[in-house]
């Protein structure tokens, strides 16, 4: 290790980590955002379901870097604009999301959804007041595993000219220079780090009633609970 | 569209086909290279993920190996260990082994889990040996998923395996690399297209195999009870040769 070299370029470093940061932050929302009302929608229809999931399947076949070179051939972007990277990285998010977002609410229990409708709830008032909040722990377990394997994916954008940690790889290999290597796999594997804590404690702190376990089991065993009559 | 077409007429030149390191050659290069690899992560996965899978201990720490294996960047692990190795096959393989044992063990102690504890109890009663109730009930019932296993980690040492051309590797990705470097768009998108093809190529193909090696009960069991199970005409065929009633 060239501690000397880390010294004298802690500016760089610091630099590709925020170009890092900029190019997966958006792909992992956009894969959140996008594969809910999918994901919601396989949960409703098995007919969607299994063309969601094929789909998604198949455009995670796609490698990573052929992936990288279709998409400005089909956009019409130039080939070194990063909004590739971005968009290339948003399809493998969704790809990766749809199923767990199609899991995540086919995870709500049915009485639950049921009783909030026998109680007035209306369509969009349920889906927002009973459904995505009880989708939340699925949906948070499928967007670290998402968050994880986007910052890793991101540094191929290194091989067309996008600048990020993913830069340091290729630097070092041309250079004959491990330290530039060691320093990018570390930066990356912190940030992979720093996302799972960071979306862990989102969602801690969006799903309130899962802190106390016990009270938890006990209210969905009141509501799946038959109520007497033909609930 | 006009680069799509002119990047199937390059693969399509028989040019390409015939001289010197052609595309028969690199194909050839990225099957063998990766089906090593592959082999090589299924020798080492498959006991674990089936003791694993037997014995229920060591599922968190599978678990552990595959999320730090997630976070790890290809290319971060291909440069370090070439670095460290020199150029040529060792790293590659390394780094291709250690992305592909992940989804293999997982098929593995999944398929394995998956088996229906009342079945393996079933065989332990019937005075079947742990090494039978693994050969003779676990394994065929875990195929399906082994093979979804297999399936996975076939598609991502093919497809990581044209992130290696950076790296002084020939294989499909010299046409991604070539493709870069000499701003040839027609020749970087016909590495992507011929890198794709092989990958969904060998899904489809192991797709097929996945149908074929569930065992005819679990493809009955899994059916509807209120409907006859499906019978392909393979399966039938296979049943009249083994002389079955239904």
């Amino acid at each position: 290790m060239n501690w000397v070299w880390i010294g004298s370029n802690l500016g760089l470093i610091g630099g590709r980590i925020l170009e890092h940061l900029a190019l997966t932050a958006p792909p992992i929302v956009i894969g959140l955002v996008l594969s809910i009302p999918l994901g919601y929608a396989a949960s409703r229809s098995s007919v969607a379901r299994s063309v969601l999931l094929s789909v998604g399947g198949i455009l995670y076949t796609i490698p990573s870097i052929a992936l990288l070179v279709l998409v400005p051939v089909t956009l019409g972007l130039a080939i070194l604009d990063p909004f590739n990277l971005v968009f290339a990285l948003s399809i493998y998010a969704v790809a990766i999301m749809v199923r767990s977002a199609a899991d995540a609410f086919a995870s709500v229990p049915k009485d639950v959804v049921s009783s909030a409708t026998s109680t007035g709830y209306s369509g969009w008032q349920r889906f927002f007041g009973v459904e995505l909040p009880l989708a939340i722990p699925v949906l948070l377990a499928g967007i670290r595993v998402v968050s994880v394997s986007t910052v890793s994916l991101a540094s191929v954008g290194a091989l067309i000219g996008i600048d990020q940690l993913g830069s340091f790889f290729t630097d070092a290999f041309q250079r004959s220079f491990l330290t530039e290597a060691i320093v990018g796999i570390v930066a990356i594997l912190l940030l992979a780090a720093l996302y799972d804590v960071l979306l862990a404690r989102i969602g801690h702190a969006l799903t309130p009633w899962t802190h106390q376990q016990s009270a938890q089991t006990a209210v969905l065993r009141l509501a799946s609970a038959p109520v007497g009559g033909d609930s | 569209m006009n680069l799509f077409a002119s990047a199937i007429a390059w693969i399509l030149d028989p040019a390409h086909w015939t001289n010197g390191p052609d595309i028969s050659a690199h194909l050839l290069e990225h099957l063998a290279v990766s089906g090593l690899c592959v082999l090589i992560a299924v020798v080492i996965a498959l006991p674990i993920g089936i003791a694993i899978g037997h014995t229920g201990a060591g599922r968190g720490a599978a678990i552990l190996v595959s999320n730090v294996a997630r976070a790890l960047p290809t290319l971060g692990l291909l440069s370090i260990l070439i670095l460290l190795l020199g150029i040529g096959l060792l790293p590659i393989t390394i780094v291709l082994v250690i992305l592909a044992i992940p989804p293999m063990l997982a098929g593995a102690y999944a398929g394995v889990e998956s088996v229906d504890r009342q079945t393996v109890d079933a065989a332990r009663a019937m005075g079947m040996t742990e090494w039978q109730i693994i050969a003779r009930v676990e394994l065929p019932l875990a195929l399906p998923l082994l093979i979804g296993g297999l399936r996975a980690t076939a598609l991502q040492v093919i497809a990581t395996l044209g992130l290696a051309s950076a790296f002084a590797f020939g294989g499909l990705g010299i046409y991604l690399i070539n493709g870069l470097t000499q701003f040839d768009f027609t020749q970087l998108l016909a590495g992507a297209i011929l890198i794709t093809a092989l990958a969904l190529l060998v899904d489809g193909l192991l797709a097929v195999v996945q149908r074929f090696v569930v065992p005819r009960g679990v493809a009955h069991g899994r059916s509807d009870p209120n409907t006859p199970p499906k019978r392909t005409p393979a399966r039938r065929r296979r049943a009249l040769q083994e002389g079955m009633q239904s």
